[in-house]
């Protein structure tokens, strides 16, 4: 053959892979309409969302917007020693506009957010503004406050001067850019949210293992028993589904709660004493419990899917060629579960990771989740941008999971049913 | 070296599941030590269960398998050293051909040079040289079977125990693997208990044939004798083709009967489980057995019109109505002496009496 591919023709002259197309073309258009109603779906609910969210978590326009003459007169300033005239003047002149429209409340929140005491000077600069003359605008505000002498200050505020901003983020995992612009730590006593991200690791992590430890033999069960039990057991392990979330979560309020039915049964039976009844709900424990409950079927199912198409004459095998029942099993048996375990741990964890309703209701202080914060930031504090930037992390963590696990499995061998 | 003839015994084996029906009746069966015995049967009738029983994975509900002498029963299937070959291979998946067949000598903490020896023998004697490190998966199922095979004989077990083993193979294939299988038992001398529902595997294989129906064992014999010699009607039906008559004994000798047909004519059989006159009787003729326009002196002799006539090839089937039978198969060897077989002619069809067996009604 030489180099040159030679075309291949239809019967009538059209090259074959044009005609290929051609015929294909309708299938493919009538397949694409077929999901565009969920494609758009998805842009709209999800891929929209996520999107104005990252632009959320990092968005600093508002400072930006309301000092727009100041940063561009700081534009040339080096920060080294105090700012020159036109710097005041701007920033009298924006800050004036803002006075007039009201909203200089605002700005004196945020900037207080960057450097303590902008509240108390801001104000003082509105009251003593109107007085102002025209011309060296630097002396007189200058004159307003000492602190507007500092040059810290007006650093401060150049450093709210880009509209994007990372310090959501660095909030997220405790640390803060420092007045010299460096990234620290905040003091430990103020660290909640480490202490969150670890616990919702811990809680994930151990409730993936107790659900794997009570699927895995639940399944195989259910997959080798004969159809008249299994799909009894398939009910059984699928009627959390169909109850509600909440329903399940507050009968476990009512069981394992102090005076609840099996701490209860525990001093009836003479395990503990009636004064010192052990505290099962609104902490740590309460939130393994009830997490491992529901979340269990997440496991059972996928292991379930994958056992099913074990035959059963692999364990035969086994046991004939001379394997001892457990090496039968791990040899031959688990191994084929991989998929499965890989399935349903990666489901169950990442389940667990955002879980938030449960948490909430039992978890008291020391159970709660990263997603309680997120919860917490959206409706109390309305710091929608942390909370979204919260949300975010939260979203790279599990792709970081999602990488982790490909690299060390290999998505491939996953099966979900 | 003599041979142990009770190598593997079943006595009084009886095996039910729901403790209502018994699948397994009373079985007594003693295979030789080396020997090549085949399970023969239906669906249903009792001969995997046996294989079962004797592999551990099932437990007789009454009575007691002796392996070597020693009662086994109570040994879980691991400590049997039993070789077995699935219907459906049950090769490891995740395992290359090299990991499967080591797994037994593994588990059995053999050096590794000594299980590399070993598998290349098992491999070589399967011809599957150089497939080491295949997985089972790009295998195909010929080969794959093949690997079954030499897994279960990797660890120099006694007895090999073969569940339909090449029940998914094509006919080709089926064919070629059965005179491999047979072989390889020929050349280490291995005791094979093999399980199959295909009449011919079971004849071209074997060294005896159990037949099994309805949890018992119809007839135990070698391969011939199970054909030319069925002591009962159903294994006269269920090995090889058999043109039958129903009719009554009327006129009982030593070694002949007349059976007075319902039809009313009058044949005469070698009687084998019919002893008085009056009794009810099947009779079993094989179709080569029954010549047409023979010069041969024989004493049975009738007529029979042809009603269909199916070409094979090497030989000719003929369909005739004779004696009320409408179903009465002849095979007429294709040579050029039998040209005159046409649909509705009339033609004679004689045999001997000692080729046709008296036996026991349906």
């Amino acid at each position: 053959m030489s180099s040159e591919t030679q075309k291949i023709l239809t019967t009538d002259g059209i090259p074959l892979e044009v005609s290929l197309k051609k015929a294909e073309r309708k299938n493919k258009i009538k397949a694409f309409l077929l999901v565009a109603p969920l494609l758009l779906f998805l842009l709209i609910t999800y891929v929209f969302p996520i999107g104005d969210m990252l632009m959320r978590s990092v968005d600093d326009k508002m400072v930006t917007n309301m000092l727009p003459k100041t940063f561009k007169a700081m534009e040339s300033w080096d920060g080294k020693e105090l700012p020159p005239e036109e710097v005041f003047e701007a920033f009298y002149f924006d800050y004036k506009l803002l006075v007039e429209k009201k909203t200089f409340g605002k700005l004196s929140t945020q900037l207080n957010y960057t450097k303590n005491g902008f509240k108390t000077i801001l104000k003082k600069l509105q009251r003593k503004m109107k007085k102002f003359e025209d011309g060296n605008y630097k002396e007189q505000i200058m004159a307003v406050h000492p602190r507007w002498e500092n040059v810290e200050y007006w650093r401060a505020i150049k450093r709210r001067a880009p509209a994007y901003t990372s310090q959501k983020y660095l909030k997220g995992i405790d640390m803060y850019k420092n007045e010299d612009g460096k990234i620290v730590d905040v003091p430990e006593d103020r660290q909640i949210h480490r202490i969150l991200w670890l616990r919702t690791l811990e809680i994930a992590f151990f409730v993936t293992l107790l659900c794997f430890l009570m699927a895995y033999p639940i399944a195989h069960l259910l997959a080798t028993l004969p159809m008249k039990y299994s799909n009894l057991l398939m009910i059984c392990v699928l009627l959390p589904f169909w109850t509600s979330l909440l329903v399940r979560t507050a009968s476990w309020m009512i069981l394992l709660q102090q005076q609840g039915v099996v701490n209860d049964f525990f001093v009836f039976i003479g395990l503990v004493p009636d004064d010192a009844r052990p505290e099962m709900m609104f902490n740590k424990t309460g939130t393994y419990v009830a997490m491992t409950q529901i979340l269990l079927p997440f496991m059972v199912l996928p292991l379930y899917s994958v056992m099913k198409t074990i035959s059963p004459s692999l364990m035969r095998a086994g046991k004939s060629l001379g394997g001892t029942p457990f090496v039968a099993f791990w040899k031959v048996y688990f191994p084929l579960t991989i998929p499965g375990i890989g399935a349903g741990c990666l489901l169950v964890f990442i389940l667990a990771i955002g879980y938030y309703i449960t948490p909430a209701l039992v978890g008291g202080a020391s159970g709660t989740l990263i997603s309680n914060q997120i919860a917490f930031h959206m409706k109390s504090t309305l710091d929608w941008s942390f909370a979204s930037a919260m949300g975010l992390m939260l979203l790279a963590g599990v792709l970081a999971i999602y990488w982790v696990y490909n690299k060390l499995v290999g998505i491939d061998n996953i099966k979900l049913g | 070296m003599s041979k142990n003839l009770e190598f593997v015994k079943f006595d009084k084996v009886d095996k039910s599941y729901d403790g209502k029906v018994l699948v397994v009746k009373g079985l007594n069966l003693d295979i030789a030590e080396g020997e090549f015995i085949t399970m023969l049967g239906p669906s249903g009738s009792g001969k995997t269960t046996c294989l079962m029983m004797l592999a551990g994975f099932e437990t007789p509900t009454n009575g007691e398998i002796y392996l070597d002498k020693n009662p086994i029963s109570n040994i879980p299937p691991h400590k049997r050293g039993i070789g077995m070959v699935f219907q459906n291979y049950a090769l490891f998946p995740h395992m290359t051909v090299y990991e499967n067949l080591a797994f037994p000598l593994r588990v059995r903490k053999i050096q590794k040079d000594e299980i590399d020896k070993k598998v290349d023998k098992a491999l070589s004697m399967v011809s599957l040289t150089g497939f080491e490190n295949r997985m089972p998966g790009q295998l195909s199922g010929g080969q794959q079977q093949r690997v079954a095979v030499a897994r279960s004989l990797v660890f120099d077990p006694q007895l090999v125990l073969m569940d339909e083993p090449l029940g998914a193979l094509d006919k080709n294939l089926r064919e070629s693997m059965q005179y491999e299988i047979k072989h390889i038992h020929e050349s280490i001398g291995v005791t094979v208990v093999y399980v199959t529902h295909d009449q011919s595997e079971a004849l071209t294989m074997s060294n005896r044939i159990a037949v099994f129906n309805d949890g018992k064992v119809q007839q135990l014999s070698s391969p011939d004798k199970l054909y030319e010699e069925p002591v009962n009607s159903f294994v006269a039906e269920f090995i090889g083709e058999n043109n039958t008559f129903m009719g009554q004994v009327t006129n009982m000798s030593k070694d002949q009967c007349k059976v007075k047909l319902n039809d009313g004519s009058e044949i005469i059989a070698n009687p084998i489980s019919v002893t008085s006159n009056g009794e009810k009787t099947t009779v079993s003729l094989r179709p080569e057995r029954a010549l047409i326009n023979t010069k041969d002196k024989m004493d049975n002799n009738f007529k029979g019109k042809i009603e269909e006539v199916i070409y094979h090839g090497d030989h000719t089937r003929v369909r005739l109505d004779l004696l009320g039978n409408k179903e009465f198969i002849l095979k007429v060897p294709n040579s050029s002496a039998n040209m005159d077989i046409k649909m509705g002619n009339q033609i004679n069809v004689s045999w001997n009496s000692h080729d046709a067996r008296a036996l026991d009604p349906k």
